[in-house]
């Protein structure tokens, strides 16, 4: 038997199962499908065409809550693979019964729901702007000032999701007052929280200046250079590349981020990190040194130059190699002094070994020509 | 008439004189001539020249006046004109420093100020360098705590590993695992184990059925109850609850419990004040170094007799006191009885002692 009939057999079998008297039965079948759909697509496609998601979404309205965890989970693992499936869920009509779950008061229904929403949400701009459409945005910022610190590592994270495709989602995201409560979970020890609010942060504040400064306005500053030395990598890396999409915008953030010390908290952070996550700390310091001369200075003087030349001879990637050569040049571009500075700390024989380098990318020779 | 005729007889004389005069004249004119020529001119030359000389003097002091009033006239121009380049100059140099002082304040108030940014600069640098070491510090401290956190997780854990494993305390007839004889001292889990309380013994449940079904409220985390990792809360024991307004047993126990808390008023004894006078008395009379009172003008320190010090006053000999005899010793109520006896015989129950079943008796 191919494996496709396999799966139409297995999906034959379980539903018949999810309308079972036994609420058990009802719960472990649905929590079957749910594995099954998130191990492959293939399963989730097969649970679409099934029929099973109107069934699992008319009764999330009614039963107990493990079978209204369970029916989220389903519907979790069925749209996180791709978004036609994540459109086949909400064409069933699932966000409404998964916005009425986050009304819930257990915390696991509204987890579930709220991480559902988080994967609809997360493939493309259409699919957030029908969540948001569903009303799900203020109810996830309820959401997360509940105790459970799971439930709010979840609800930030599907906020992230949906602020991150485009200005009016992110606007509609701050309009709830979604800022105030991310800042204030800043400081919380659990880890994956804080990428999660990081994440959010930095997804709110790329799109545009108003919103980077209404995320700058929450006093998040210099709060945020505490989290910079957590144990947790990712934590730092979001917290990176949260100062890289405030600082881009314009001369004014920068200067805010410098006179707070940013700067040198970032340079600390390049300095202890190896590999990919570098990445925005390089891209934070060229947006900085960008914008005037005085911030290219400041980025001097707090000892950035010998940092980014010891970045270029230590990474092998070819993406992190071109974003240190454009923050090079954004330097050493505005007057002698910088590029005197620059020249000193013997940077230009490698970038000119890159450049006569067959090997290295097409991007990468042009940013160092540059 | 003599006269005349001496003349006439002169005439003679005086023509041949004439004549002789005329020829040596006319001999010597030429000569005479010359002479005179030469003695004119010399004599007009003499003049000429003093009169040239004159002239020249007098041009001299004219030339000279003139060229005094001159040069005097040009000396005062150049001294104006020398006096008017200084004071250009002067004024130049000042204004050139009025420009400066305007050139710097204008650029640095309206476009760049260069020593403003260097302080700035300066300024960020120590910023940055306090920051670092904030963020040591704070990383520092991070690490600490986790530290301190892992620590006293891992001591908890093995304080619930050796209340488990009470069992294998040693004894003194039987050494346990972790006190071999062979070592030099206790391990630490021995030790450990000496330390801690054993769990309480666990009931077996009465019935099963109340084991089943969604766990109660009071879930295994109820602290101030020891129990063994993963043990399920007892269930409340089933009775009859009486008919009638009766506080529940627990109530009841509670307040059966409850200690006494009287009020102030109850809780002062009636002779509290005079026993705080009392107190205070005493605390006086005990902290008193000097027990003979002060009186003023009074002669009562002279009245004193001296009192030997028991040292000198008493004999230089081994005092029966303490060995011999003591204060409370009733010679006649003991009737002849004879003192406590402190050395007995043995008694033989620990013969066997150590010495029992094995081998592993035989503690050193």
């Amino acid at each position: 038997m191919s494996q496709r009939q396999v799966l139409q057999g297995v999906m034959s079998l379980l539903r018949p199962l999810l309308l079972d008297v036994v609420p058990t039965i009802q719960q472990t079948a649905a929590l079957a499908l749910g594995r099954l759909a998130s191990y492959n697509e293939d399963l989730a496609e097969a649970v679409v065409k099934g029929d099973i998601l109107p069934q699992l979404i008319y009764s999330l309205a009614e039963q107990n809550r493990f079978y209204k965890k369970a029916a989220a989970f389903v519907l979790r693992a069925v749209a996180k693979h791709s978004p036609a499936l994540a459109h086949a869920v909400v064409d069933c009509g699932a966000l409404d019964a998964l916005v009425i779950s986050l009304e819930e008061f257990d915390p696991d229904v509204k987890e579930a729901a709220a991480w559902a929403l988080g994967y609809i949400a997360r493939h493309n701009a259409n699919l957030s702007q029908e969540v948001v459409d569903a009303g799900a945005v203020p109810l996830l910022v309820l959401c997360i000032q509940e105790p459970e610190v799971a439930l709010k590592r979840i609800a930030a994270s599907a906020l992230s999701d949906i602020a991150k495709h485009s200005p009016e989602l992110a606007q509609t995201v701050v309009d709830t007052g979604a800022i105030a409560h991310l800042a204030q979970m800043i400081l919380n020890p659990d880890a994956k929280l804080k990428r999660q609010v990081f994440s959010a942060l930095s997804q709110i504040s790329k799109h545009s200046v108003d919103l980077a400064e209404m995320v700058v306005e929450a006093e998040i500053f210099p709060a945020v250079l505490a989290c910079l030395r957590d144990p947790d990598e990712y934590v730092r890396k979001n917290v990176t590349t949260l100062m890289r999409e405030i600082t881009k915008h314009t001369p004014e953030l920068s200067q805010m981020i410098v006179n707070t010390g940013g700067v040198a908290a970032v340079i600390d952070y390049l300095g202890d990190s190896h590999g990919n996550v570098r990445l925005p700390g390089i891209m934070m310091l060229g947006y900085v040194a960008a914008h005037s001369e005085n911030l290219a200075m400041a980025v001097i003087v707090s000892k950035g130059v010998p940092q980014l030349a010891i970045c270029l001879s230590e990474e092998p990637e070819e993406h992190i190699k071109a974003a240190t050569a454009w923050a090079f040049g954004q330097i050493g571009r505005h007057t002698p002094e910088h590029a005197r500075a620059v020249a000193t700390a013997n940077v230009l024989p490698s970038l000119l070994a890159l450049y006569m380098d067959t090997d290295s990318s097409e991007d990468l020779q042009v940013k160092v020509g540059s | 008439m003599a006269s005349l005729v001496r003349l006439q007889n002169e005439i003679e004389r005086i023509k041949e004189e004439y004549f002789t005069r005329n020829r040596i004249a006319e001999e010597n004119r030429q000569r005479e001539n010359e002479a005179a020529i030469l003695i004119q001119s010399w004599f007009r030359g003499c003049q000429v020249r003093s009169y040239l000389s004159h002239l020249h003097r007098k041009a001299t002091i004219i030339q000279k006046i003139w060229r005094g009033f001159t040069a005097r006239a040009h000396f005062r121009q150049m001294v104006k004109a020398a006096y008017f380049i200084m004071k250009m100059n002067f004024y130049h140099e000042m204004s050139v420093r009025i420009q400066q002082r305007w050139r710097g304040y204008c650029v640095r108030k309206y476009s760049h100020n260069y020593y403003a940014r260097k302080r700035y600069m300066e300024g960020l640098a120590r910023k940055n360098k306090q920051i670092r070491r904030d963020l040591e510090e704070f990383s520092e401290f991070q690490r600490r705590e986790r530290e301190r956190m892992a620590m006293e997780r891992e001591e908890q854990e093995k304080n619930v590993q050796a209340q488990r494993m009470h069992f294998l305390l040693s004894t003194k007839q039987c050494p346990g695992v972790f006190n071999s004889p062979f070592r030099p001292g206790p391990d630490e889990m021995e030790l450990r184990l000496r330390r801690t309380k054993p769990l309480p013994p666990r009931n077996i449940p009465r019935d099963r059925a109340s084991l089943l079904g969604n766990t109660s409220p009071s879930s295994p985390s109820f602290p101030g109850v020891p129990r063994a990792f993963g043990a399920k809360p007892l269930p409340p024991i089933p009775s009859k609850k009486p008919q009638g307004p009766f506080r529940g047993p627990a109530e009841v126990w509670a307040q059966r419990q409850r200690g006494l808390e009287p009020s102030l008023r109850v809780q002062t004894s009636i002779s509290d004040l005079e026993q705080a006078q009392d107190q205070l008395r005493s605390g006086e009379w005990r902290n008193h170094t000097m027990e003979t009172m002060f009186q003023p003008f009074s002669k009562a320190h002279q009245n004193r007799s001296y009192e030997r010090m028991l040292h000198t006053s008493s004999s230089f000999q081994p005092v029966p006191y303490g060995t011999k005899h003591f204060r409370e010793e009733h010679q006649e109520n003991l009737q002849g009885k004879q003192p406590f006896k402190t050395v007995f015989t043995t008694c033989h129950v620990f013969d066997k002692f150590g010495r029992l079943y094995s081998n592993a008796g035989k503690i050193v």
